[in-house]
């Protein structure tokens, strides 16, 4: 009586098979992660197994290490201020092509959005050359325009998207309920676009904060993180970027715990 | 009654070959409720828009309360809208919805507050206040809607297909709410609506469009029983229409031949002999006639089919020249299938003169 159907049996298998390659996907993209810790805290200067011993040695001497404190601080600098700048220029881009239609409409959508889909480098060598042509000196500030470039197109799609799905007629009940075209925006679309916009910015930071190419391009005498730890990475990997690591996967597990408690949409 | 609204000759004409709304004139009295009838793509929705102040007309005038205000953005007119999405704010409660139309008048908070509730009592809603949007069921927003545009006390409430998202129970139930609004509240109302029945049971007049233009405008009543085109007598109710030719005429009375036989008819229009014309039954009004029974005009015909819908039967009878004309009768009493009309079998119909409507020329509906 205990007979079980192919059916069942078939089932189990593709269960196991799918819990199975899961399993191993989260695997291949936590490893390194766990690695890169354990070796932060390891007291050891050679990256070899087993670890030896426990350490918060690479926490100090990160702290004592000027250059790399600078360069942490660059970055935030950077990815802040792109982030602003982006969310300045790609939010209301996004409320054009969303409202009016012109000539070259959908050109103007396929431009900007040119930016992500071009290679670092080529968006930062053009960026040198059009600073170096209108005798622009290299620093911080090139820097945060050139990834205000590049993370254009990740804002406006995003916003762009949302306003999409946004029912035409919120605004027109808004303007039909007395209110102007400025209120009608700050009490109707705003709130609505309001995660697209958080959840853009966010990633815009994020991305911001470790980019290379066009850092790499249009940085002056100062570096940022990703180009320090890339400096360094000649004399091989130290635990001190190991810690540095871990401070970054940590801080970035705030900001996605901060994201998604500003994003979340109310309970329905 | 004063009038409320006069529209002015009023076009849309989004390029020189497609036209929205065409040299509409409409005036709309105080505390009257007009619908704007016809099947989509008419320019009911657009005439209504542009009542509303959200598109604006390539000619005339529209005036609301005899000020013009043709070009002035919707925020600054005193009409209200109800959208066919109901367009409720989904971050906002019942409460903040209907109290943000209260914001622009800079009232005191106890005055927002008792007005919020004093429209909220009127739908019926009032215990919702705190709850948003996405919590209330189709016919609770649609009321929601009505009770954000009433707060405001406009001059005229906009009503776009209403209740084009309800299904057909409720719809039948909110078209007498709404009726009974209307007469509580004493604003005036103009609707849009494809559906005739919405039209005839709420409106105190009917204006039916065709391709942008008015085809005819008047009491439900009136439409119905006197259409002024075949198009009119087609959109609201049933009609048969039969080919046919003026064959004489004597004062008032017509006679012509239609469906194989000579009928008479008082055609409005001024026909001449010999004109060839369409003439129009509605199916209601054509009678099974028992043998030896006489009427005004009687065809006779087989029965082509039979459709049985509760409440009555459609007797579909094709005529000696071959042309078709529908009769609608109310099922006996006792139900025998020997008394039932069978298909195949000859029928005579009988129609009174007054009620067999004459358009001229020939018409393909």
């Amino acid at each position: 009586m205990a007979q079980k159907t192919p059916g069942l049996v078939s089932r189990y298998g593709a269960d196991t098979a799918f819990m199975s390659f899961v399993a191993f996907l989260m695997a291949f993209l936590y490893i390194p992660i766990w690695v890169l810790i354990a070796f932060s805290f390891n007291d050891s200067r050679s990256l070899t197994w087993p670890l030896s011993g426990f350490t918060l040695d690479w926490y100090r001497k990160l702290w004592s290490n000027s250059d790399l404190i600078a360069a942490i601080g660059n970055s935030f600098y950077v990815a802040t201020l792109a982030t602003v700048v982006t969310l300045a220029v790609g939010v209301p881009a996004a409320m054009v092509l969303h409202k009016f239609d012109f000539p070259g409409k959908s050109v103007f959508r396929r431009l900007i959005l040119l930016p992500i889909t071009l290679p670092g480098i080529v968006t930062g060598i053009s960026m040198l050359n059009m600073f170096k042509l209108m005798g622009f000196p290299l620093s911080l500030e090139t820097v945060i325009l050139g990834h205000a470039t590049a993370l254009l197109g990740v804002v406006v799609t995003q916003v762009y998207a949302r306003l999409q799905r946004l029912q035409p007629s919120l605004e027109e009940a808004a303007f039909d309920l007395g209110a102007s075209p400025w209120r009608s925006f700050i009490d109707i679309t705003l709130p609505n676009i309001r995660s697209a916009i958080i959840g853009a910015g966010l990633l815009s930071f994020v991305l911001s904060f470790d980019e290379i190419p066009v850092t790499f391009f249009l940085t002056g005498r100062d570096n940022t993180l990703p180009m320090y730890i890339y400096s360094t990475m000649r004399r091989g990997v130290t635990p001190e970027i190991n810690a540095v690591g871990t401070i970054i996967v940590l801080l970035s597990l705030i900001l996605i715990v901060v994201a998604v408690i500003a994003t979340r949409e109310r309970k329905k | 009654m004063a009038s409320i609204i006069q529209l002015e000759n009023i076009s849309k004409h989004y390029s020189p070959t497609i036209i929205g709304v065409d040299d509409v004139s409409l005036t709309v009295e105080d505390g009257e409720f007009v619908t704007l009838l016809g099947p989509s793509g008419c320019g009911k929705s657009t005439l209504l828009r542009m009542i509303g102040g959200f598109e604006e007309p390539t000619a005339g005038a529209i005036r609301l309360a005899d000020k013009d205000v043709t070009f002035d953005p919707p925020y600054k007119r005193e009409v209200n809208m109800v959208f066919q999405d109901y367009a409720l704010f989904p971050h906002m409660t019942i409460g903040e919805n209907v109290a943000y139309g209260l914001k622009t008048f800079k009232l005191d908070k106890d005055t927002v507050r008792t007005r919020v509730k004093d429209a909220l009592m009127l739908v019926g809603l009032y215990d919702k206040l705190n709850q948003r949007p996405q919590q209330l069921s189709g016919g609770q927003r649609q009321r929601i809607a009505l009770a954000r545009a009433i707060v405001r006390r406009p001059k005229v409430l906009l009503l776009d297909e209403p209740l084009s998202a309800l299904d057909a129970k409720l719809r039948e139930q909110m078209q007498i709410e709404l009726k009974h609004l209307h007469e509580k509240v004493g604003i005036t109302f103009i609707m849009v609506t494809h559906d005739q029945t919405e039209a005839l049971v709420m409106s105190d007049r009917v204006v039916v469009m065709d391709n942008g233009r008015i085809a005819q405008e008047g009491r439900p009543q009136d439409l119905y029983d006197h259409p002024a085109s075949p198009y009119v007598a087609n959109f609201i109710g049933t009609t048969s229409f039969l080919p046919g030719k003026v064959s004489a005429l004597s004062g008032e009375v017509a006679t012509i031949a239609a469906g194989g036989t000579q009928i008479t008819a008082h055609p409005n229009a001024k026909l001449g002999e010999g004109a060839t014309v369409t003439v129009g039954v509605r199916p209601e009004k054509v009678k099974l006639l028992a043998e030896g029974e006489a009427a005004d005009n009687v065809f006779e015909g087989t029965i082509s089919e039979v459709i049985y819908y509760g409440l009555g039967l459609r007797i579909s009878v094709t005529l000696a020249d071959g042309s078709k004309i529908d009769a609608d009768t109310l099922l006996p009493d006792k139900l025998s299938h020997s008394t039932l009309p069978q298909s195949g079998a000859p029928v005579r119909l009988g129609v009174a003169a007054h009620n067999v409507f004459v358009f001229e020329g020939t018409v393909t509906p």
